[in-house]
């Protein structure tokens, strides 16, 4: 699903990303992990093209993330189909992003409506159903400065949901919730899991990488450190730094 | 020293709570003395106009709801009203064009700011009004060859409202379009990202997402820019409008009631400014919503609260926001 083969990426001086080879299966749940500043997030973003790789390959289901290939020449992707890819990946933000000036239940039809131009009245009727699904059937009509963090996060989960994404990114979803609510995050993404999305989770939450997780990568300083089962990886870490960085943690 | 004669206890019950506090208020002896000194002036002030200046009062009374001023009225009206129209949408395209990843696009803007904001609104309308004395015909490609599409004539075009239309509007265009881009880059990045994540355009984004979060921050300048031009719109006496103060000055000249009629339009003015600022209060008041934990008092609700409590400070206490509602875990 996901293949990424060298990647670098900077911000000016600073290198981020410092060759990543990875790749993700279908229905696989790929759990990130590492310090911040890994280059977790970058990743996770350049994935969705919200940021442009330098070098290396990465593509999405076969396809190059922001360019084609023609011969051996790379051509840059126009915006519109770059909106277009954008659309078949979902992404999950830290800090929600709800759109505040739109209910629980515009914010999960906006993008259906506007972007895959369906009916109204079948954009209603997913969104009500994702809603439920999340747990928030009794808020369709709420605005999000109305809902708790927990709350917010399940409705952005559904936001991205209804666009019918063949692949979920969630970049830390829950870092910014009270611990009590992190819970109910983590449950409607493991009922996610469990229907066989294709995930890819930057996390610090150890215990769900060790449920729900297929595989737990580790990074550092813009490379992967070291990868494998969560269990092993999380009870008997092979790098030294690895070893530092879960001592810190758990 | 001290001592805890009572730690917090599990389940504990509150005590009873103590008598209020009654204690003598602070005296305000400065207060009073600057009523006096406010007071003799006002007094000095009200001399000097009522009975020194000698302003002959039916004048102004007579000319107060004369057909004339009131039709400059509508006309004042009409053109501030338009301008500001002009200027909004035009800074609105303008605003968005600036912050274009188009180099060409942005640039235009840029140059457009630059351009309108630097020279002043009374040489733009003047330079409206003299526009037929060197272009007699309006149109794409070049006139005299088969390669020209004739709009019309200048003469017939643009009209003396017209050109103060264009000369307010297009400039007030330049200024709105720097308060739409302040309100625009006020929206948190988040928002863009999200949108971008959900596969909208550029454009969409914009307009669905971030200009409708933007207005809470447009709408309080722009209110100030709407009182500023209907002010302002008295320039258009340089192109011979027939409004507020153009008619005024008509008067003015044929009766030589110069200081009386400056009363008239001046009050005018004033009403007109002053109904804006209510609207103003009210409009940023229902944009407040949400983003402010306490609604400012409306003039109405102080003088009540003065009237009941003897003064117009902070209330000891206020309503608490309706509670948000409480998570419903499963």
């Amino acid at each position: 699903m996901v293949k990424s083969e060298a990647v670098h990426k900077s911000f000016g001086r600073l290198e981020v990303l410092r060759g990543i080879d990875l790749e993700v299966y279908p229905k696989q749940v790929l759990c990130l992990i590492g310090p911040s500043g890994s280059g977790k997030s970058t990743f996770l973003r350049c994935i969705n093209h919200l940021e442009k790789i330098d070098a290396g390959r990465l593509s999405v289901d076969g396809e190059l993330v922001g360019y084609r290939q023609q011969g051996d020449r790379l051509y840059e992707l126009p915006d519109a189909d770059v909106c277009k890819k954008r659309s078949e990946i979902g992404m999950v933000f830290q800090r929600f992003n709800l759109f505040p000036h739109m209910t629980a239940l515009e914010n999960v039809m906006e993008a259906p409506i506007r972007v895959k131009k369906l009916y109204r009245s079948v954009a209603l009727e997913m969104a009500q159903q994702l809603l439920e699904r999340v747990g928030l059937g009794a808020k369709l009509h709420v605005y999000p400065n109305q809902l708790s963090g927990g709350q917010q996060q399940r409705v952005a989960i559904a936001r991205a949901l209804a666009m019918g994404p063949k692949l979920m990114l969630f970049d830390e979803p829950t870092s910014a919730l009270d611990p009590e609510l992190v819970g109910e995050v983590l449950d409607v993404m493991r009922g996610l899991a469990e229907e066989g999305m294709t995930m890819i989770v930057v996390t610090h939450e150890m215990g769900f990488a060790r449920e729900v997780g297929d595989t737990l990568v580790f990074m550092d300083g813009g490379v992967i450190v070291e990868s494998g089962k969560p269990r092993e990886v999380l009870a008997n870490p092979q790098q030294e730094r690895t070893r530092s960085f879960l001592s810190n943690v758990l | 020293m001290s001592e805890i004669t009572s730690g917090p206890q599990l389940g504990a019950t509150p005590g009873p709570r103590p008598e209020a506090i009654k204690a003598i208020p602070v005296r305000h002896h400065w207060r009073w003395v600057s009523a006096v000194v406010v007071l003799a002036l006002a007094a000095q002030i009200a001399y000097t106009i009522l009975v020194q200046a000698g302003l002959q009062w039916q004048v102004i009374g007579h000319y107060l709801f004369q057909r004339l001023i009131l039709g400059g009225i509508l006309v004042t009206l009409e053109l501030t009203i338009l301008a500001m129209v002009v200027g909004v949408i035009l800074g609105i395209v303008l605003a968005v064009m600036r912050i274009s990843p188009n180099p060409v696009v942005s640039w235009v803007s840029w140059f457009y700011i630059w351009f309108f904001r630097g020279t002043p609104v009374l040489v733009q309308i003047f330079f409206w009004y003299n526009l037929n004395s060197v272009i007699k015909v309006i149109g794409l490609g070049v006139p005299g060859t088969p390669f020209f599409l004739l709009l019309g004539h200048t003469n017939s075009l643009i009209s003396p409202f017209m050109a103060a239309l264009l000369g307010l509007g297009l400039n007030e265009a330049a200024y709105m379009a720097e308060i739409v881009r302040a309100g625009i880059i006020s929206v948190d990045q988040g928002q863009t990202e999200a949108a971008q994540a959900l596969g909208m355009t550029r454009l969409l984004l914009m307009r669905r997402v971030v200009l409708p979060q933007a207005m809470r921050v447009i709408i309080p300048p722009t209110g100030n820019e709407t009182i500023s031009m209907l002010k302002t719109s008295s320039l258009a006496f340089v192109a011979s409008v027939p409004e507020l103060f153009t008619r005024g000055d008509q008067i003015a000249n044929a009766t030589f009631n110069v200081i009386e009629l400056i009363f008239v339009v001046s009050i005018w003015y004033l009403a007109m400014t002053s109904i804006l600022t209510v609207g103003q209060f009210y409009l940023e008041r229902y944009f407040a919503r949400g983003s402010q934990r306490e609604l400012p008092l409306t003039p109405l609700a102080r003088f009540r609260r003065m009237l009941f409590t003897g003064h117009a400070s902070p209330p000891e206490f206020v309503a608490p926001a309706p509670a948000v509602p409480t998570s419903e875990h499963r």
